[in-house]
């Protein structure tokens, strides 16, 4: 057999509180197109930012042509050869294609270290012409299509004498005809030597241009094997693979009446035909990978982004938020994904940000806040919530992730909201704040609160939801009741093109 | 979890902006006054009050807008449109009392700011470019109006000119102003519901989207209250200064500008407060009125405030490295 291009062992990265990678091994020849395999946070970024110079590896080692290699800085790693295609492009839109291309190694005249633009155009149009693309090296990138600029950078990556080019999710925005544009560059790559790690979370596609995968779960390794000699199903339980049942407590439901009803819910370019049903102490989990849309959906129904199609109601009544506002008086509220950008003013104090939602209430004619009803309104809620901290005076700042999530529900919490929208809640928290986080969301629904679930690991939508809808690449490809939940089912509808929309 | 205790009172206090600047103007002081003991007559401390009064009005309006993350560069502008209509009612009209002529200017002011707020809130025009382009609109509106001639002290009512001079338990009017705007938007902050959602809007425009925050309103709102306190300032300003020329309060934006930053106002929005604000003034007074102390010509002026902004801005970002450092230590702990 063929000496590896790139041959990593042990790999391991820590952040402070998580195991990010832990001892990955990673394998890739010449002339291979090698699929990185795993759900959301299995560690494949970290993996790729690793490979590329980005992260410095805490253990671990990796082999370049045999010979061990460390990457201090992102040049580093592309000197080696290791070129990246990010999922959004880096590129510089206002600048022309020669000038992206060379950015960062332009060509200098040998005598005057002048540019030499006319090298440089004349080399990317060789390029350009050696993968078959109609692309003129002076237009400007803003001018070109989301597809052609992959194709940019891929160009770029030739230009850098690339051995190992990193494809994360290329084909994410682009149309039918332009996947099999990039296949045929694929292949191109392939049969000129160059080794090709490709990220995607569709199946069609690894099976279509992959030879050899490697499946993460959790930051580890935890297989590799040759596409033509697996099936999906196999590679399916080796990205799930893990027993769930005794982290989470078996809950009862009762679920009363309905509440909210979305109709053929659509968004252009975000999500199609969206349909389901909410009820009273239900928790309906959101599944779905990388580009499902589902925090477009649920900033659809809260009134951040607008609808273009479908109609909701709330208790029968129709519902048309232009607002957050209009959400938040229908009795909605939002827990966002990003509990820093969205969820918190950090340079304010915890009762300021507490009492932010409610301020209306806490006031008196609209104008002179209660300082003293704040006061025990911010203690009640947050002490509800188990908030570590020094006190509500300190900013929000300098709280821990955990707790400052639980700033965010004790906000949420005194709205008294009807339908609670909870997107990745537990995302990049310790375990006893996830647990905390799991038993507020299970208390919350036997108050008869109906809760949006979103969750991206498959474990704790099982555990927690009365019923799943699966999302993939904006449409809903499936509908799940409790008794049938399975980690593969879920996944299964995840990852696939669908066959026929369920409505719940 | 217990709030308080009195160390961590002391602790907190001193960590503050307003202790560093307070401790400073101290630093400051003792030599100046070594150099020249009549620097700290309760005449001279009158007088460097009296000069930053006006200042200190309009640097909480800037105060507002910086807060939100903008900009107001049309104070200036918003001051000589202002006191230009006061002194030109009085020069017409002299029989008007002069505690109207400070409505007059108040109302003026708030035309003016509504006009600031409803580009920026809903024409969506940053907030830098509206008042850049404002603050040449509103001084052309200042030419036309006095259709470029001057109000003289002579053409004045004695009982405009006296209002910021008459004193009040040993204080002038205007002194007495000053202090009643500093109360009032001190309360303003701490205890409206507007305040707060400025001090949100300005520390994440996002997160207090998602809470139902409008912040098209707080946007015109800043602007509001920054022009509104432009116009009472400039209704003092042509009292003050027994005159109403086209070319008054130019440049101001920056004075105000810099009170705010020296008083510890971060400029990206978000954090800051209204004792800060004044203690900047005061700071900046007191330089500017130690410079013949120190045998520095008035000419230096504009050249020392410049320096002590840039001294100022770094110090913050300084601290704040520091403080992102600290934080994160922490949370590695």
């Amino acid at each position: 057999m063929q000496q590896a291009l790139l041959e990593v062992h042990n790999l391991t990265k820590i952040f402070p509180g998580i195991r990010a990678l832990d001892t990955v091994h990673l394998s890739i020849r010449s002339g291979e197109v090698h699929a990185l395999i795993g759900e959301n946070g299995a560690g494949k970024s970290t993996l790729v930012k690793i490979l590329t110079g980005v992260y410095i590896p805490t253990g671990g080692t990796i082999e370049l042509e045999g010979k061990p290699v460390s990457f201090r800085n992102a040049t580093e790693a592309q000197e080696a050869g290791i070129v990246a295609i990010h999922q959004e492009a880096s590129m510089f839109p206002e600048l022309s294609v020669t000038e992206n291309i060379y950015m960062g190694h332009h060509i200098r005249n040998g005598r005057t270290r002048k540019l030499d633009w006319k090298a440089m155009t004349e080399n990317t149009r060789l390029l350009l012409a050696q993968m078959q693309l109609d692309i003129d090296p002076d237009t400007l990138v803003k001018n070109l299509s989301v597809a052609k600029r992959h194709m940019v950078e891929i160009t770029k990556a030739l230009s850098l004498d690339a051995k190992l080019v990193i494809m994360d999710e290329p084909t994410s925005a682009l149309t039918g005809r332009e996947v099999e544009d990039l296949f045929r560059i694929v292949r191109d790559l392939k049969q000129r030597g160059k080794a090709i790690l490709f990220i995607s979370h569709k199946f069609a596609e690894i099976f279509e241009i992959c030879d050899y995968y490697t499946v993460l779960r959790d930051g580890q390794y935890i297989g590799e094997g040759k596409v033509g000699e697996s099936d999906e199903d196999a590679i399916i339980n080796m990205m799930i693979g893990r027993s769930v049942d005794q982290l989470y407590p078996d809950h009862t439901t009762r679920t009363g009446e309905k509440v909210l009803s979305v109709r053929g819910l659509s968004q252009l370019g975000a999500f199609k035909d969206i349909s389901f049903d909410l009820h009273r102490g239900e928790i309906l989990g959101l599944f779905g990978l990388v580009g499902a849309g589902r925090t477009e959906v649920v900033r659809t129904i809260f009134g951040i982004d607008k609808a273009d199609g479908g109609t909701m109601t709330i208790d029968g009544k129709p519902y048309k938020p232009r607002s957050p506002q209009d959400a938040m008086r229908m009795g909605l509220a939002l827990v966002p994904e990003d509990r820093q950008k969205q969820g918190l003013v950090l340079r304010m104090s915890l009762t300021h940000n507490i009492s932010l939602p409610v301020l209306a209430k806490l006031c008196w004619k609209g104008l002179v806040t209660k300082a003293k009803g704040e006061a025990s309104y911010v203690r009640k809620h947050g002490d509800e919530m188990e908030i570590k901290a020094a006190g509500y005076h300190v900013d929000a700042e300098t709280l821990s992730g955990g707790n400052q999530q639980k700033v965010v529900l004790a906000k949420w919490i005194g709205t008294d909201p009807k339908i609670l929208i909870l997107d990745e809640p537990t995302k990049g928290i310790d375990v006893a704040t996830k647990a905390a986080v799991h038993e507020f969301v299970f208390e919350m629904a036997s108050r008869g609160v109906a809760v949006i679930l979103i969750s991206s690991e498959l474990p704790e939508v099982i555990g927690m939801a009365d019923r799943v809808m699966v999302m993939h690449e904006g449409i809903q490809t499936g509908f799940i009741d409790r008794k049938d939940l399975s980690a593969s089912l879920v996944m299964r509808y995840a990852i696939k093109e669908v066959e026929e929309v369920i409505h719940g | 979890m217990a709030d308080t205790s009195f160390s961590q009172f002391v602790k907190r206090t001193l960590a503050r902006r307003e202790a560093t600047l307070m401790l400073l103007l101290v630093v400051l002081l003792v030599p100046i006054s070594i150099r020249s003991p009549q620097f700290l007559s309760p005449n001279n401390i009158n007088t460097i009050l009296n000069d930053m009064a006006i200042l200190v009005i309009v640097a909480i309006g800037e105060f507002y807008v910086i807060l939100s993350n903008g900009i107001d560069l049309s104070v200036g502008s918003i001051i000589a449109f202002s006191g230009m209509a006061c002194g030109m009612i009085n020069e017409s009209y002299p029989q008007v009392p002069a505690g109207l002529l400070l409505l007059v200017g108040l109302a003026v002011g708030a035309l003016l700011g509504l006009i600031n707020g409803v580009l920026v809130a809903y024409g969506k025009i940053p907030p830098i470019i509206t008042t850049l382009g404002t603050m040449s609109i509103f001084r052309g509106m200042t030419f036309l109006l006095s259709k470029g001639t001057w109000v003289t002290a002579h053409e004045m009512s004695p009982g405009y000119i006296a209002l910021p001079r008459t004193t009040f338990l040993g204080l002038s009017y205007l002194l007495w102003i000053a202090l009643l705007v500093i109360a009032l938007f001190y309360y303003f902050s701490r205890y409206t519901r507007t305040g707060r959602e400025i001090y949100a809007i300005g520390g994440n425009p996002t997160a207090a989207k998602y809470v139902g925050v409008n912040e098209s309103r707080v946007r015109l709102v800043v602007f509001l209250v920054s022009g509104t306190l432009c116009g009472l300032a400039g209704a003092l300003w042509t009292a003050r200064y027994a005159s109403a020329v086209n070319e008054m309060a130019t440049g101001f934006e920056m004075q105000a500008v810099a009170a705010c930053v020296l008083g510890g106002v971060n400029f990206s929005g978000g954090a800051g407060g209204i004792i800060g604000v004044a203690l900047g003034t005061l700071f900046l007074g007191v330089v500017t009125n130690a410079l013949p102390v120190i045998y520095l010509s008035v000419f230096w002026q504009t050249f020392v405030q410049g320096l002590i902004v840039l001294i100022a801005l770094a110090l913050n970002t300084i601290s704040d490295q520091r403080k992102t450092r600290k934080l994160l230590a922490q949370r590695r702990g």
